[in-house]
């Protein structure tokens, strides 16, 4: 484990490399660099252990059982519960639900909250920078209740048109979905005041935070968004959790996403009451393992401290458009002035696939395509741009080497 | 030249290689430029392989018995895949291309290199290249009856 660190020290790379095992290989005859760390990030070694210990050391299934493995179990599950309440500051462990990921939170939360609360006519606020896991599940919810899709507009720097919003908000508009950070382009997105105005209105808003948990600080009772959601994957933690944090007057008058074990109290064939909050929305036996190793992860995460690792990912991503920008031909998609450390781009003549192939052949990984944005790339006519994407554990040695494959497929394709 | 001496020579060919995943792909993308620019008439909707991740266009003309294929794609690394099929099956006859057994694609290890999603964008192409055999084989039948 990581030594806790004083607020922006210095990170230690070399050190936090040798925490990541999977850095450690050769692909395609040369060392690995690993640009893809806005679709996932890499696991420390303590992270992979936590998984091994739970099923050599205490696997059982949680909360009913009175042995002691069930215990420890659960002890361990509820312990990450409470990690995750701190972690984004909520006031209760009962806004902390554990989900499949940031999918899954945005799916109940327009499932449950959406279908309970939406009338035809009402309003959907969404952001044109939003993945599609953050589109469709409102589509679906408007076109069973009837109610409307708005879009705020993006501006040509990739930042989200305040102004455009405000024309938007009416007395119909009841929801408003956006993402704290752009995966696509980096952006980050003016949450607070998004909220206050959405607020004024008495509408909800909920924030999909998939891109910020591992580079943003977070409070959500600073920022008062009523919905937060997180994935532990984009986190250093294991894939196949999250989080869904709900305000918890919210989540309480919400009704249940799914039926099953654990978010009941009572059943008889005539009736069901339903569990206490959190377990209200938790069907079924849960991702014990993962949930359980998550909290390795956002240790991980606070103990290198937040700021830390903003300014070392600033500074990796400051050095990547200095020199991504000396190279011909090449344009930058999303230059807002707060982003997280995505750097979208294209090369005139070449296509995407083409450069993700050829960086590959040289071991580096980056994505190429539309990131899960479609109408993102709509909004600037292209298909797709490559997308290098940073994280604490990588160094400037590496975006040199992504520098210097670009040059040469460059160069051959003239 | 039949289709099993153009393969083996292609095979030879890659050896060079030695296996370089960078040269390999520039390689590709060097037969992929040597490739003559299909008519823009030909670039049409209807011409467009279904299944590929990119887009490719691919047409075909029948000739004395022998199919001349003509593609285009949107990458360079597919152009320089699909000029390896029209290399293989130019001027070969409808029969011989239906029973192709393309093995220089193991041999090659193709699939290493260009990674699931593009294997499967180039068997749709085999597969266009075959229908376009199909169909110019039943046109044949039909002439002669």
């Amino acid at each position: 484990m990581p030594n806790s660190t004083s607020i922006l020290s210095p990170i230690d790379v070399e050190r936090i490399r040798k925490e990541f095992p999977i850095l450690h290989q050769q692909v395609n005859g040369r060392d690995l660099v690993y640009f893809d760390n806005a679709a996932t990030s890499q696991k420390p070694a303590y992270v992979i252990q936590a998984l091994t210990d739970y099923y050599q050391g205490y696997n059982a299934n949680i909360h009913r059982g009175i042995h002691t493995l069930a215990e420890r179990a659960t002890k361990a599950y509820e312990a990450t519960r409470l990690t995750a309440q701190q972690f984004i500051n909520a006031a209760s462990e009962q806004e902390i639900i554990f989900t499949r990921g940031v999918t899954e939170s945005i799916n109940l939360v327009a499932s449950s909250y959406g279908r309970a609360f939406l009338r035809e006519g009402d309003e959907i606020i969404l952001s044109g920078l939003e993945h599609h896991s953050n589109i469709v599940p409102w589509q679906m919810v408007a076109a069973e209740k009837k109610a409307i899709l708005k879009i705020i507009p993006v501006t040509d720097e990739g930042e989200l048109d305040l102004d455009g919003y405000k024309k938007l908000l009416t007395s119909k508009t009841k929801i408003i979905a956006v993402n704290h950070a752009s995966n696509s382009l980096g952006t980050i997105n003016p949450v607070k005041e998004i909220i206050q105005l959405a607020h004024q209105l008495g509408a909800v808003v909920l924030i999909d935070g998939a891109q910020a948990g591992a580079h943003l600080p977070i409070d959500v009772q600073k920022m008062d968004c009523d919905f937060y959601c997180l994935s532990s994957h984009k986190m250093y933690g294991p894939t196949g959790t999250g989080i869904l944090y709900g305000k918890k007057e919210l989540l309480e008058k919400m009704p249940p996403y799914q039926g099953g074990g654990e978010m009941i109290k009572e059943v008889t064939f005539e009736k069901t009451t339903y569990n206490d909050l959190p377990y209200k929305f938790e069907a079924g036996t849960p991702n014990i393992a993962d949930v359980i190793a998550f909290k390795f992860a956002m240790d991980f995460i606070t103990e290198l401290g937040k700021e830390n690792i903003a300014a070392h990912e600033h500074d990796l991503l400051l050095y990547a458009t200095q020199q991504i920008l000396k190279l011909p031909a090449v344009k930058l998609v999303g230059t807002a002035t707060q982003k997280v450390s995505v750097l979208s781009f294209r090369v005139e003549g070449i296509h995407h696939f083409d450069i993700g192939q050829m960086l590959d052949a040289r071991g580096i990984a980056v994505r190429t395509g539309h990131h899960c944005t479609q109408p993102l790339m709509d909004r600037y006519g292209i298909e797709g741009t490559v997308r290098a994407s940073f994280s604490v554990y990588n160094t400037k040695a590496e975006i040199d080497q992504l520098i210097e494959g670009l040059e040469r497929i460059i160069n051959f394709m003239k | 030249m039949t289709i099993n001496q153009v393969q083996d020579e292609i095979i030879q060919e890659f050896a060079l290689l030695d296996g370089d995943r960078e040269m390999t792909v520039f390689y590709i993308m060097e037969l992929g430029q040597k490739l003559p620019a299909i008519e823009d008439r030909d670039r049409t909707e209807e011409n467009v392989v279904k299944g590929c991740q990119s887009k490719v266009w691919l047409t075909a003309t029948m000739k004395n018995n022998g199919l001349y294929f003509s593609a285009d794609s949107n990458t360079a690394i597919t152009k320089g895949l699909v000029s390896l099929l029209i290399r293989i099956f130019t001027n070969q006859t409808p029969d011989d291309i239906l029973h192709a057994d393309l093995y220089f694609m193991n041999k090659i290890g193709m699939e290493r290199f260009i990674g699931t999603q593009r294997s499967n964008g180039f068997a749709a192409m085999i597969k266009q290249m075959k229908l376009y055999a199909l169909a110019f084989k039943t046109k044949m039948e039909i002439r002669h009856d």
